[in-house]
């Protein structure tokens, strides 16, 4: 099974709720998970809360590309590292 | 090899018709403040020799073979990558793979504690996601667990004589779903049921992260295998060195 089409087969599992569920958001869990935990514990009160809060979804965004930007940065560099290593013997 | 991508080919697929129709919740890891502080306490006691164990284990291959900083560094950048997709789920909402699995099966499990927990700081620091309390916890279940099972999967697969491809891919797999079945069961048991109790709270938690969860742990087990594809074509002397040093450490 060669890399294209496990790369075409990943891809398709991602679009394909796009496709197939309708009427959704596709919500992030984090609001979810405490109407949950709310709904099973009506009293709970967090004891603790974030130090950093990123002041909106844009630049909750902007991290979170920069951490996968960072993260695919350096992949292409070793992955471009290492065949060049094998090309050159 | 042709045998083994029809079995994926049709997992995937069964998979996708079972759960296209299930009740959308979501899956991630545990808010700040959401665990009361006795778990929190008991996780994070939990969590920290695996973590100096990890470090231990790293500083050692980072000294002994320089050579491996740089697959080092590709593993976590792979974690990296992966948890920062929020990905659409069939069950209507989003979560996102760990990548834990392909530094367990490169380095064992105890390293890639170390590189998980570095991932989840970046995240409970800068983005308020997941959290401070809560990283004991969430280190257990996605720098704990989650490698050990890969670790685990990956020698059954090997032992079963499946191929080395399926192997990669069943343990990122398991990897990922673990992760999340270990999340439940550390809010079912801090926040129980009333009438079900721990065991109640679980299923509740547990069907709702795991139908979200198949569709993510079955993309994280393809892009594992295909990075495991490019290491096999170009790093093969390292990873020769690893699989000595791994089965010599047996």
């Amino acid at each position: 099974m060669n890399n294209r089409l496990l790369l075409f087969l990943a891809a398709l599992l991602i679009v394909l709720p796009l496709v197939v569920v309708k009427h959704t958001e596709f919500a992030g869990a984090d609001a979810l998970a405490e109407e949950m935990i709310q709904q099973l514990a009506p009293n709970y009160e967090p004891w603790f809360d974030v130090f950093f809060e990123p002041p909106g979804g844009e630049v909750e965004t902007l991290l979170f590309s920069l951490q996968a930007a960072i993260g695919a940065g350096v992949i292409g560099y070793i992955i471009g590292l290492y065949r060049g290593r094998k090309r050159n013997g | 090899m042709k045998r083994n991508a029809w079995w994926i080919v049709c997992t995937c697929l069964t998979v996708y018709v079972l759960f296209a129709l299930s009740p959308s919740v979501y899956a991630m890891h545990i808010m700040e403040g959401f665990l009361p502080w006795h778990w929190a306490l008991v996780w994070w006691l939990l969590f920290l020799p695996f973590f100096f164990v990890g470090l231990r284990t790293m500083t050692r291959i980072v000294k002994q073979q320089p050579e491996m900083k740089m697959l080092l560094a590709l593993a976590t950048a792979f974690t990296f990558v992966l948890s920062a997709l929020k990905i659409p789920s069939v069950t209507g909402s989003s979560s996102h793979p760990t990548g834990t699995g392909l530094g367990a099966l490169l380095f064992g499990p105890f390293v890639m504690t170390v590189i998980g927990t570095a991932v989840l700081m970046f995240q409970a620091l800068l983005l308020a996601h997941g959290g401070l309390t809560t990283l004991g916890a969430n280190a257990f279940s996605m720098a704990v667990i989650g490698p050990f099972v890969a670790y685990v999967s990956f020698v059954a697969c090997q032992k079963l004589r499946i191929s080395m491809r399926l192997s990669v891919f069943v343990a990122a797999m398991f990897a990922n779903l673990a992760t999340y079945v270990m999340t439940s069961i550390q809010l079912a048991l801090a926040f129980p049921d009333a009438t079900g109790g721990v065991w109640g709270a679980f299923l509740k938690f547990a069907s709702i992260f795991a139908f979200t969860q198949i569709p993510l742990a079955i993309t994280e087990g393809l892009l594992t295998v295909v990075v495991w594809n490019f290491l096999h074509t170009y790093t093969k002397q390292e990873l020769n060195i690893l699989q000595q040093k791994g089965a010599s450490a047996k």
